[in-house]
C-alpha cells in the first residue's frame, strides 16, 4: 500500500492518475513529479517499488503544499478578503460567485440547491 | 491580463500627490477620490480615504492587508436590501 502525503494512492491505478488523489496535486504536477522521480507515468502504482514509493514522497512532502497545509492556506486567503471587507470578500460572506459572474440565473455552485419562492398573489382585476 | 511590471502599480496623479502631502501634514485628513481603479500603494497605509461609489464617497482606512487591492473593491456599487417578501423574524 502506497502512503504519500497523508492519502492511500489506489493501487490499480496508472501512476500519473493516481497522484492526482492528493489535494493539491493535478496533472501536470503529478507528471513532473514522476518524471523527477525517474518513475515510468504509465506504471500501476502497485508496480512501484519501495525505493520509487519513497523517492516519490521525498518530492511530494518537501516541493509540494498539499492536503491539510494547503486547504488551511486557501481558508486564509479568504479570510483575509473577508476581513479587508474588500468586493471579493464580500462575495465570499454572502456565498455568492466572486468572479463576476451573472447571479440572474445559474451560479448554483456557490448559491447551493435551489431556495423556491412562493409564488405572490396574482392582482385580479 | 495583468499590467506590465515595468509601467508599476497604477495611481492616479493627483491623487499620488494629495497620498504623499497628507503624508508629510501632521493633521490627517480624509482624501476624496472618483479613482477606484487606482491602486493602494504601502504609502497609502494608515490614511482614510473616501471613494467615490457613483452616489456618496465611502470612507475607507487603508490598511496593510490591502496593499495591491484597488480602491474601488472597497466601495461597493450596488446595495443590495433583500428581496420584497424576505423578512428575517
Amino acid at each position: 500500500m502506497a502512503r504519500i502525503g497523508g492519502v492511500d494512492l489506489p493501487r490499480n491505478k496508472r501512476g500519473a492518475i493516481a497522484l492526482t488523489y492528493i489535494y493539491g496535486i493535478g496533472r501536470t504536477t503529478a507528471l513532473n513529479i514522476l518524471a523527477q522521480a525517474g518513475v515510468d507515468e504509465h506504471a500501476k502504482v502497485e508496480t512501484w517499488s519501495d525505493d520509487n514509493i519513497r523517492e516519490i514522497s521525498r518530492i511530494v512532502s518537501t516541493e509540494f503544499k498539499t492536503e491539510g497545509e494547503l486547504r488551511s492556506e486557501v481558508q486564509m486567503s479568504i479570510k483575509r478578503l473577508m476581513d479587508i471587507a474588500c468586493l471579493r470578500g464580500l462575495r465570499h460572506r454572502k456565498g455568492l460567485p466572486v468572479r463576476g459572474q451573472r447571479t440572474r440565473t445559474n451560479a448554483r455552485t456557490r448559491k447551493g440547491k435551489r431556495k423556491t419562492v412562493a409564488n405572490k398573489k396574482k392582482v385580479t382585476k | 491580463m495583468a499590467r506590465s511590471i515595468k509601467k508599476g502599480p497604477y495611481v492616479f496623479h493627483k491623487l499620488l500627490e494629495k497620498v504623499m502631502e497628507s503624508k508629510t501634514a501632521k493633521k490627517k485628513s480624509v482624501i476624496k477620490t472618483w479613482s477606484r481603479s487606482s491602486m493602494i500603494i504601502p504609502d497609502m497605509v494608515g490614511e482614510t480615504i473616501a471613494v467615490h461609489n457613483g452616489k456618496t464617497f465611502v470612507p475607507v482606512f487603508v490598511t496593510e492587508n490591502m496593499v495591491g487591492h484597488k480602491l474601488g473593491e472597497f466601495s461597493p456599487t450596488r446595495n443590495f436590501r433583500g428581496h420584497s417578501g424576505n423578512r428575517k423574524k
